[in-house]
């Protein structure tokens, strides 16, 4: 049976959520033979093998952490000279996307960015993605080469099958522009403890009307009682009242939560970019023609000041 | 010696227009007045700050596009960009990442180059992945989606904010950059940069200029191709209530009918 690149986003040897799905979008399309690139791989490969890759292709060099994007891109090549796929596929984060990009380029692939599902067809992989700040949907074939094609997060569910997860070692030669940009230094970011944002089932945001970073509080209560995760609007984080990594939307996360609350935020086209596919949504805001109610399952028109903590009362009562 | 600097510029259909498909499945660019991709402002006020910075350094604007795209050029002028050019074919219409990354390539190369800034993502296509596609054909390294840059000694350096790590990154020039919103607010044109700009050189420049062959672009040349467009359903209208001192316990009573409590 033809077999599916999935080349695997981790921290430390810990497999995120998004490459999990894709082994189950890659079982559409064929055999999935994940990609594992830094250390770690004994770890992974159990966890990848339990979600159905039967064989899990991994290397490891000081490369992969030292300098940017072009190392990874270097493995994937030789990945795909190995296995000879009918398609890779890979998470689409910022990074993600760029070492797709120029996998594609090298292969002579066209590379379809930022799918929200993938199908087989007759073509080969149909890529369904959600675009114009998710006022279209699109289905797009890769028409030249392997199809190469980013996938977003909560494209499909995650599906345990096991399968026999076999460790074999990729040869990679690096290139000459392998180490054209060095990281000088990393730093982590540090966890609040709470879903990772485009991961989570539930986000509860805040917006200019949550007026203040101490504010911040009410939404991260909210956020606790109902096991969320905490996003913001740009102006939120423009004025500094929380951290740019939580913002939704165009130049921010786009999330797809089987619920999003959104509070004290007008519902912006950027905005709406980030969020608009979530499954069911919800608005506090305190103005009766603010753009966000026209899109909202259920919509409370009050001060969030009010609203949000009685809300959050109710759902710790209710959930004892 | 001088540093040259080239800025990559869209010209994208209003975000908060209602944007549409034309009936060959290309964006519907009649339909929607364009303007500069609010991304690329950003490129342009870092390319102008490293200029700024820098002991003798020209700006030059390129953008890719139809007669209109003329205007992402302008509004680069106009805000300070010395140079402008403008690539126009009618063999480019409805071309993907790959051909758009060619001919920038080739634009980029005739200007000639010793940093090539971009944004982070255009507001139509939104792929984000130009600027590396743009490297690896240019041969140089990739510093991108950096909120801080700058240049010196020959050198590019940045910082990355990542969604699990903050990266600080360096390469040598020439090198490509792209920038992100959080980079610092962009300036406005003024009274006189708008009408200076009047005067700057805008050079115009079709596939044959670049040495591009046509096939290679356009809706035929695209590796990648749309096969069906579908406006997403508008949402059904939801219940709105009112707060008169019930609100969240109205609200935690519809999420309870939705399991989510
Ligand atoms: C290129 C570009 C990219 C962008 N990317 C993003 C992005 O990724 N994400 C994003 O969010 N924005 C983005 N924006 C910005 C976007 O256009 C809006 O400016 C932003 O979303 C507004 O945030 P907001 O809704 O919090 O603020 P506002 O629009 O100011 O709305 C605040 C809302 O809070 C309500 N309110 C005030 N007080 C209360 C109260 N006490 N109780 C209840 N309601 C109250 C008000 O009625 C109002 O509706 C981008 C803009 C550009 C140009
Ligand atoms: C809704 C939509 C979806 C699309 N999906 C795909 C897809 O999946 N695969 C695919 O191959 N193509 C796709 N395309 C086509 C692609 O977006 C265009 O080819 C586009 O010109 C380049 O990609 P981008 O706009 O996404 O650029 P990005 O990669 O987001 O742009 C990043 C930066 O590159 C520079 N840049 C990009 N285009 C130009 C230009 N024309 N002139 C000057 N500078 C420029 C700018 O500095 C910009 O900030 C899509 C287009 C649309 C409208």
């Amino acid at each position: 049976m033809a077999e599916v690149l999935v080349y695997v986003d981790h921290v430390d040897g810990a497999v995120r959520k998004p490459t999990l799905e894709l082994l189950t979008v890659a079982r559409r399309l064929g055999e999935p033979v994940a990609v594992y690139l830094g250390a770690g791989v004994e770890g992974a490969a159990e966890v990848l093998g339990a979600h159905g890759a039967g064989r899990v292709l991994a290397a490891d060099a000081p490369e992969f952490a030292e300098y940017l994007v072009v190392p990874k891109v270097d493995a994937l090549e030789a990945a795909v000279k190995a296995v000879g796929p009918v398609a890779v596929l890979v998470p689409s984060s910022a990074e993600g996307k760029e070492v797709a990009a120029r996998l594609a380029l090298r292969l002579g692939s066209g590379v379809i960015t930022d799918a929200v599902d993938v199908e087989a067809g007759a073509e080969g992989p149909v890529a369904t993605q959600s675009v114009f700040a998710a006022a279209f949907t699109t289905r797009s074939v890769v028409s030249r080469g392997v199809a190469v094609i980013t996938v977003k997060p909560n494209a499909a569910p995650v599906e345990p099958v096991q399968a026999a997860g076999a460790v074999e070692e990729l040869a990679v030669v690096f290139g000459e522009l392998a180490t054209g940009t060095r990281v000088v230094s990393r730093t982590a970011r540090t966890s609040s403890g709470r879903p990772e944002l485009t991961e989570a089932a539930i986000v509860v945001s805040g917006g200019r009307g949550v007026n203040g970073a101490e504010n911040f509080s009410v939404i991260e209560a909210l956020a606790d009682s109902l096991g969320a995760a905490v996003g913001a609007s740009r102006a939120a984080v423009d004025a500094g009242w929380y951290p740019h990594s939580n913002q939704v939307g165009q130049t921010g996360k786009s999330v797809s939560p089987q619920l999003y609350v959104a509070n004290g935020i007008s519902g912006a086209i950027q905005h709406r970019a980030g969020m608009q596919t979530s499954k069911t949504i919800v608005a506090v805001n305190k103005d009766a023609e603010a753009p966000i109610f026209d899109l909202v399952d259920y919509g409370v028109v009050g001060d969030l000041f009010n609203v949000v903590p009685q809300l959050t009362e109710e759902v710790k009562a209710r959930k004892g | 010696m001088s540093l040259r600097i080239v800025v990559a510029v869209k010209y994208v259909p209003d975000a908060t227009g209602d944007r549409h498909f034309a009936e060959d499945l290309t964006t519907d660019r009649d339909a929607v007045d364009g303007l500069l991709s609010e991304l690329d402002e950003y490129a342009v006020e870092q390319a102008l700050q490293i200029a700024e910075a820098a002991d003798d350094a020209e700006v030059t604007a390129v953008t890719i596009g139809p007669e209109d795209a003329r205007g992402a050029v302008l509004k680069a002028l106009q805000m300070g960009a010395a140079k402008g050019v403008h690539v126009e074919d009618d063999a480019l219409h409805g071309t993907d990442v790959i051909g758009t990354s060619l001919v920038l390539a080739k634009a980029v190369e005739h200007i000639g180059f010793d940093l090539v800034v971009t944004g982070m993502a255009s507001t139509d296509g939104t792929a984000g992945v130009v600027p590396a596609l743009l490297a690896e054909r240019l041969g140089v390294p990739q510093v991108t989606l950096l909120s801080e840059v700058s240049v010196a000694g020959g050198k590019v350096t940045g910082r990355r904010d990542g969604d699990v790590a903050s990266e600080e990154l360096e390469a040598a020039l020439p090198a490509v950059v792209s920038v992100t919103d959080q980079s610092g607010e962009a300036r406005y044109p003024s009274f006189k940069g708008i009408m200076g700009a009047k005067k700057k050189p805008l050079e115009t420049l079709d596939l044959s200029d670049l040495g591009v062959d046509p096939a290679g672009v356009g809706l035929g040349g695209s590796w990648t191709a749309v096969r069906d467009a579908t406006a997403r359903p508008p949402r059904t209208a939801g219940t709105i209530v009112k707060d008169e001192g019930e609100g969240g316990r109205q609200l935690a009573e519809f999420l309870a009918a939705q399991k989510f409590i």
